[in-house]
């Protein structure tokens, strides 16, 4: 990739840079001459580009327009503060082991991405390839893992099935016991999976875009979008009129609501994503470890906190917090599979709003109003592509013509009917 | 130290004849009943009783309650055992095992400590800064920071105790069994109104408890308590809970609880849950959650002996235990003046009150100068002595703006220091519940603002802070909420309340130390979490601006007290580097649950054999005992084949193939989805939801229908019958039953109310019992008497109503097998006796019972398809070669219009046809892939997966089902499967195998 940092040099844009060196010497006069990690300028009156969305998908599009292609005159507004809405709110899984083709492209040119964020951003986002174990319990999850699998290898993305004296090897907490309701009768591993330090990922591309001269503009709602003609000419904010040759929208879970603005309906569904962590106890599980059947997914983060999920609550809202009995389904899952959790205590839950369509792919598309173009869709599954979704996103909005990895994400696809449906492959997404 | 030293003899609530014995890290000691473990270790001299989560600094007990952020202790020993319990919120009981955390070897010499010297190297977010390179040695460095991190353990395995849930309803729900909350029962109770009271500790009083300096109606405070418990103990309508905290407040006044019903007691006794999770929809709610102390943020102000003032006065007149024998006071507020007192009354010393404000006077200052106790005002602790237990402290005058300090300091001895920074509403439930809060300029704290469900907050949770106040407002609320209930009532006159008057506070944020911030000594702000007002101040500088960053960045309120003690005075330090007002700056989102809550609770009896229980029919019992192989079929235990000795599971399933085409075979197919349709729109309605048409259905006439979804892909399938006029009866697949039910309710509820038709789930009313094979219709002669069953009579499908073994049945001929078939229904009950009649009557036929596996072997051979296996949501009916089930005539079905989209037309659909491997016994994985152009390693392009694969006995070899790119035109060809270790060569064909003219059908 044209720019990237390999690991020694300044930023570009004459940021200091961040090191144990810098720590150091930082230290010496007690940490009061650290820089801003970005500017919060005043809106300009027009740029060439404007992303609606400071989350992490948003950030990273702003990022590669400047790094990658050479846009400097950039702004990304934000309703409230970076990476506050499900870029802050998710459990941070990231793989890219999917079933069908078109998904496996743009997840794997994420996780590639995800593999040297850190020294490109010089920003730790703590991405740590500490796998991801999807178990099977059933013949016929045995049956569809196996499908899973194979067209995993064949698109040559990295993948092992384990057994399960494998699993309970890898991961002691869980109970093999071939007894149980849903008993662990196999799985399969990316090992180049993991996590993320989520709130460090819209960080560090905040900081890397500022210091190539992206304006990143928080507090700043927009209300609506200016076109002329079938163009996109601005945008209309809290903060005043901006103008802009192009918009990119990146509002997940407020989808639906900023197409509105431009007389767009999206085939999307927004509903709440539940979330939560124990209080942070000793390592003792070091995988992330997902199950369809049971519906629950797990992971232990470098505070400690084990880290729930499930799948989505079954009501319409834009309220970002779920129901009760969603949490209690999924609690009941993991003592079902990790009984040492039950006499842990839940710290804190939350819910982000994810936006879905109907066919639980995301949509990285032109819209028809010239110049207008929408990054949306993600479901539950949107943090793991931050760094892909934002690449090639910058890449249509550059050259207003999608390549090969995005072109299947097209919204034309719901009339012609070219779905990538992801339902029965996915499950629990995540 | 000898036995309970720091015990105050004449004080406290404690039982003095109860003796209790405990240990603390293997060391034993002595409490009394009615201690928490914090109160018996004062009471034993024990100060040190953690260490910090990043600095492993020792640390001490800061509150008396469910703030506590620094004592926290792993509980118990095996599977009993819980981390990160507050030291302050356990009651003791005889036996109690206690250890700290988060230390290594030991609590007074912790090797970790030595965070402490490299501090400086670790500032708020340090760890987004570094660690980057080389980039292959973060999982190490990772690993390192784990095993640092994390505070106590988890238990080894399972969980022993027992959990309850508990679905309450309430006309007023009040949270909160202080002044303000036992008013407002009263008051709500003597209306009639359903009432339940929650506390989140064990003794009814909140903070009356704790004092010793006010009255009610002349009595003492808990004689008022008393009375009052008394009289809402005897309204029927209301129910006290104890050891109850309101953990979550959501939508449509739904709250939730979590009751320790039995943790006080060590053991539950027998029939008593452990813990209890309460979920309580209330018409109104009533919050008097009271009010929590703030720290003051000054240098070094985590030392073991630095206390709330008010949890200094609760522990010596609650507990009757000393925290410490030599006092300083240091305060921004009168209400620590009511301590200082309290700790006189005890025989304890107070050194010196040292106070931010300027000027201090009014009764409670006269009464401690009374005592000749030093007040320094306008002063500031610039520095604490002493690491595992504060020496001394020093004293300075503060400068004109309170930024920083003049004058030579003095030295004060103490070994306590008991400080308040005011008081911050317990606003977290209000918070929840989306209520909006408003900032307090005169107490510099957040209140209740505009709320947004039905619910009032009264007390110190409304700011309303003087006792007398608090019991009217109480009242009033209390009185007003049963009326918005529905009940009548006014609310009683209040009763006079006596306190000590207090004057204003003086907001000091940060108490300046004699170097500047971060320079010597820690200024703490979150005492868990090891963040200090340099760190906040740092967060700023950098950026992070907002709440949410700053408390993301430095992890300030993230702890397990979830910044109970912090969060108010980060805000204050950021909002002042901001040079912005605090409710400019705004509040974090408060998250249930209030105080962390045990997940065994929400968990509840789910667990083991309850969680999700097994379906199971009423020939299950049959299939157990005559060896049977079970398999999960969504919630269902399905019998997957039945071996006989010896057998391996090839052999088994050739032989039940073989038996059905040679003879009879029988299946338990009782888990079929089943729907009862009435209603004189039915026919219309089916002719909607299924592909095919459905109008002209006769009555004792079965069709096989194919449901899509609306983007045209198949979503289902089944027979339904036409059972009599505007009557029918529906199968779907055992895993879809409840899908389907529900996608006929939405399109009914959403789209065609209009449609005069019902829909019940009959799948639990009917076993059904297939026979299948060319001798089936003579088994089923020999039982069955009242019909006819040659082929003329009662043709394929057909149903028809008759006697089966003295059972009254539906006989269905429908086929899955291709054979000639009856699906017998009959009352769910009568299952196992028609299983064993069919059985006995089959004996000369050698009818042989058989599973899934052979099921779905013998459906292969024919071609049927199985939704879910050979279609997995983007298999549309054309995809699958049935073309004829789609009407060409009909206006419209579910998913016509997404059939005549561009897509479906294309000719690299993925479309099903029969693979037949180059060697007839090599049988393809299921989900293998098949390509076309094969390359020596990955990726490749792939054409499609294998969806079903057998080995067919009937046919002599292997047949497979495939899923790939144009297939309907591949006939003929020769592809690839390229698997891990080998490459299978494949031809394509037809996807049936067996009697392709279909000659077999009537047997």
């Amino acid at each position: 990739m044209k720019g990237s940092a390999n690991g020694m040099r300044a930023l570009r844009g004459g940021a200091s840079r961040y090191s144990i060196f810098a720590l150091a010497r930082n230290a010496l006069s007690y940490h009061e001459n650290w820089q801003k990690a970005w500017r919060s300028p005043e809106p300009k009156p027009e740029y060439d580009v404007i992303i609606v969305g400071g989350g992490g998908h948003g950030l990273a599009t702003a990022y590669y327009l400047a790094s990658v292609h050479g846009i400097r005159n950039i702004a990304v507004v934000e309703k409230g503060w970076v990476g506050g809405g499900n870029t802050g709110r998710n459990t941070t899984i990231i793989r890219s082991n999917y079933l069908w083709d078109e998904s496996a492209g743009i997840y794997e040119h994420a996780l590639k991405l995800w593999e040297g964020m850190s020294q490109e951003l010089n920003f730790n986002v703590m991405f740590s390839q500490r796998g991801v174990l999807t178990l099977a319990h059933s013949e016929h999850e045995l049956k569809e893992m196996r499908r899973r699998v194979e067209a995993i290898r064949l698109n040559g993305i990295d993948s092992e099935v384990m057994s399960p004296a494998q699993i309970k090897q890898l991961v002691p907490i869980i109970d093999t016991n071939p007894g149980i309701r849903y008993p662990v009768m196999g799985g399969f591993i990316q090992r180049r999976g993991g996590t993320a330090r989520h709130d460090a990922v819209a960080w560090g591309y905040a900081r890397a875009a500022d210091d190539l001269g992206v304006d990143i503009i928080q507090n700043c709602e927009v209300t609506g979008i200016l076109r002329d003609g079938g163009k996109v000419t601005g945008i209309e904010t809290n903060r005043g009129t901006i103008k802009a040759k192009k918009v990119g929208v990146v509002t997940a879970g407020h989808s639906g609501v900023v197409a509105s603005m431009a007389g767009l309906n999206l085939p999307i569904d927004s509903r709440p994503l539940q979330a939560l962590v124990s209080e942070p106890i000793k390592p003792c599980i070091d995988t992330v470890v997902m199950s369809n059947a049971v519906h629950m997914y797990i992971s232990q983060s470098d505070k400690g906190e084990l880290v729930f999920g499930a799948g989505v609550d079954s009501y319409n809202s834009y309220s970002q917090r779920g129901s009760i009995p969603t949490v209690e389904g999924l609690l009941a899952a993991a003592v079902e599979l990790y009984p040492i959790v039950s006499r842990l205590r839940v710290l804190r839950t939350w819910g982000g709003i994810v936006d879905t369509c109907p066919d639980a792919s995301p949509i990285i598309s032109k819209t028809p109003v010239d110049g207008l173009y929408f990054n949306c869709g993600w479901g539950t599954g949107g943090f793991k592509a931050t760094p892909g979704s934002g690449h090639v996103f910058a890449d249509l909005i550059a050259r207003d013509e999608p390549n090969a990895i995005a072109a299947p994400f097209s919204l034309k696809r719901f009339e012609t009917g070219y779905l990538i449906d992801e339902h029965g492959a996915a499950g629990v997404a995540h | 130290m000898s036995g309970q030293s720091f015990r105050i003899r004449d004080k406290g609530r404690i039982d003095r004849s109860k003796p209790v014995r405990f240990t603390f890290d293997g060391k034993s000691y002595e409490g009394f009943e009615g201690d928490t473990l914090a109160s018996a270790l004062i009471a034993n001299g024990v100060h040190l009783i953690g260490r910090s989560f990043k600095y492993h600094r020792p640390r001490g007990i800061l509150a008396a309650g469910s703030e506590e952020p620094n004592a926290l202790i792993q509980l118990g020993g095996g599977n009993k055992s819980e981390p990160n319990l507050r030291a302050t919120q356990i009651e003791i009981f005889d036996g109690l095992e206690a250890a700290s955390q988060n230390r290594w070897p030991c609590l007074k010499f912790d090797v970790g400590a030595v965070n402490s010297v490299f501090h400086r190297l670790f500032p708020a977010g340090f760890y987004y800064k570094t660690f980057m390179w080389p980039a292959s040695l973060w999982l190490k460095y990772e690993h390192v920071i784990r095993h640092a991190a994390g505070l106590g353990k988890a238990p080894p395995d399972r969980d022993p105790d027992r959990y309850e849930k508990v679905h309450a309803h309430a006309d007023v729900l009040i949270v909160g069994g202080g002044p303000a909350g036992l008013a407002a029962a009263l008051a709500a109770g003597k209306t009639g109104a359903r009432v339940i009271l929650a506390d989140e500790t064990a003794d009814w009083g909140g903070s009356l408890l704790s004092e010793s300096d006010c009255e009610i109606d002349g009595k003492e405070p808990a004689r008022w308590v008393e009375e009052s418990v008394a009289e809402l103990e005897a309204m029927p309508e209301v129910t006290l809970v104890k050891r109850c905290t309101i953990t979550g407040y959501y939508d449509h006044n739904y709250l939730t609880g979590l009751e320790r019903v039995s943790d006080h007691l060590g053991a539950a006794p027998e029939h008593t849950p452990r813990q209890r999770l309460w979920k309580i929809r209330a018409k109104r709610v009533v919050l008097a959650t009271g009010a929590l102390e703030r720290p003051l943020v000054f240098t070094d102000n985590d030392r073991p002996g630095v206390m709330l003032s008010s949890a200094v006065r609760t522990y010596v007149n609650r507990y009757g235990v000393l925290p410490g024998r030599k006092t300083v006071i240091f305060t921004n507020n009168d209400d620590a003046y009511r301590t200082a007192l309290a700790l006189e009354d005890a025989h304890g010393r107070v050194a010196a009150i040292v106070d931010v404000r300027t000027s201090v006077t009014g009764p409670l200052a006269d009464a401690v100068r009374a005592k000749g106790i030093t007040v320094y005002e306008n002063h500031g602790i610039v520095s604490v002595q002493g690491t595992q237990k504060v020496t001394s402290v020093e004293v300075m005058q503060l400068d004109a703006n309170g930024t920083g300090v003049t004058g030579t300091a003095k030295s004060v001895n103490c070994d306590l220091i008991a400080m308040s920074g005011g008081w911050n509403p317990t606003v977290h439930l209000f918070s929840q519940s989306k209520g909006k809060l408003t900032w307090d300029t005169e107490m510099a704290a957040f209140i209740p603002g505009t709320a947004s469900q039905a619910l009032a907050s009264t007390g110190a949770c409304n700011g309303t802070m003087g006792l007398a106040d608090s019991l009217k407002e109480g009242l009033k609320l209390g009185a007003e909420a049963a009326r918005e209930a529905g009940h009548k009532g006014r609310a009683p006159a209040a009763p006079k309340a006596t306190e000590p008057e207090q004057g204003g506070l003086r907001p000091l944020w940060i108490t300046p130390g004699k170097a500047k911030l971060g320079r010597k000594g820690k200024h703490f702000v979150d005492f868990q979490n090891d963040v200090t007002a340099a760190d906040v101040q740092l967060a700023a500088r950098e950026g992070y601006r907002s709440v949410e960053h700053l408390k993301r960045y430095t992890t300030t309120g993230m702890g397990t007290d979830q910044g109970k003690t912090s969060n108010v005075n980060a805000l204050a330090i950021l909002s002042d580097v901001l040079a912005s007002d605090i409710p400019a700056v705004g509040t974090t989102t408060f998250r249930p649950p209030y105080t962390p809550a045990t997940i065994g609770a929400y968990t509840g009896r789910n667990v083991g054999k309850l969680f999700e229980p097994v379906r199971k029919t009423r020939i299950d019992e049959w299939a157990r005992a005559n060896g049977a192989k079970f398999e999960h079929v969504g919630q269902w235990m399905r019998a997957w084949y039945f071996p006989k000795q010896g057998e391996t599971f090839r052999q088994a399933i050739d032989r039940e193939v073989k038996a059905v085409r040679d003879g009879c075979g029988i299946l338990d197919a009782s888990t079929l989805g089943k729907i009862d349709i009435q209603g004189p729109d039915a026919a219309e309605f089916l002719n909607r939801i299924y592909t095919n048409a459905w109008l002209k259905l006769g009555v004792g006439r079965c069709r096989y229908g194919l449901m899509l979804k609306e983007d045209g892909m198949v979503m289902d399938d089944g027979v339904t019958t036409c059972i009599g006029e505007n009557h029918y009866h529906m199968t779907t697949t055992t895993g879809g039953a409840a899908n389907v039910l529900s996608w006929l309710e939405e399109w009914h509820q959403t789209e065609w109310p209009d449609l005069k038709v019902f829909f019940s789930s009959v799948t639990e009313q009917w076993s059904v019992v297939a026979i299948n094979g060319p001798k089936s219709r003579a088994v089923l002669q020999k039982l069955c008497e009242d019909v006819d069953f040659s082929a003329e009579a009662f043709p394929f499908m057909a149903m028809k109503e008759g006697t089966v073994a003295g059972i009254p049945a539906r006989l269905y001929r429908i086929s899955f097998t291709g054979e000639l078939s009856f699906e017998i229904n009959v009352p769910a009950r009568y299952g196992l006796a028609l299983w064993e009649a069919l059985m006995e009557a089959g004996k000369e036929f050698d009818i042989t019972p058989y599973g899934t596996e052979t099921m779905h072997v013998l459906r292969a051979e024919k071609g049927f398809i199985i939704v879910g296996q050979e279609t997995d949501g983007t298999v549309n009916p054309l995809d699958l070669g049935m073309d004829w089930i789609v009407s060409k005539k009909k206006p419209d079905f579910v998913g016509k219009r997404s059939l005549e989209r561009e897509s479906m037309a294309s000719p690299d659909r993925k479309q099903l046809v029969g693979l037949l491997t180059e060697d007839p016994q090599t049988v393809l994985p299921e989900g293998g892939h098949v390509v076309e152009k094969l390359k020596p390693e990955p990726p490749m392009e792939m054409l499609g997966h294998v969806t079903s694969s057998y080995y067919s006995p009937n046919c002599g070899r292997s047949i497979a089902m495939a899923l790939i790119k144009g297939g309907h035109a591949r006939h003929g060809q020769t592809l690839h499967v390229p698997l891990e270790d080998k490459v299978v060569k494949v031809t394509v064909t037809e996807p049936r195998f067996f009697d392709l003219e279909g000659e077999r059908i009537d047997g």
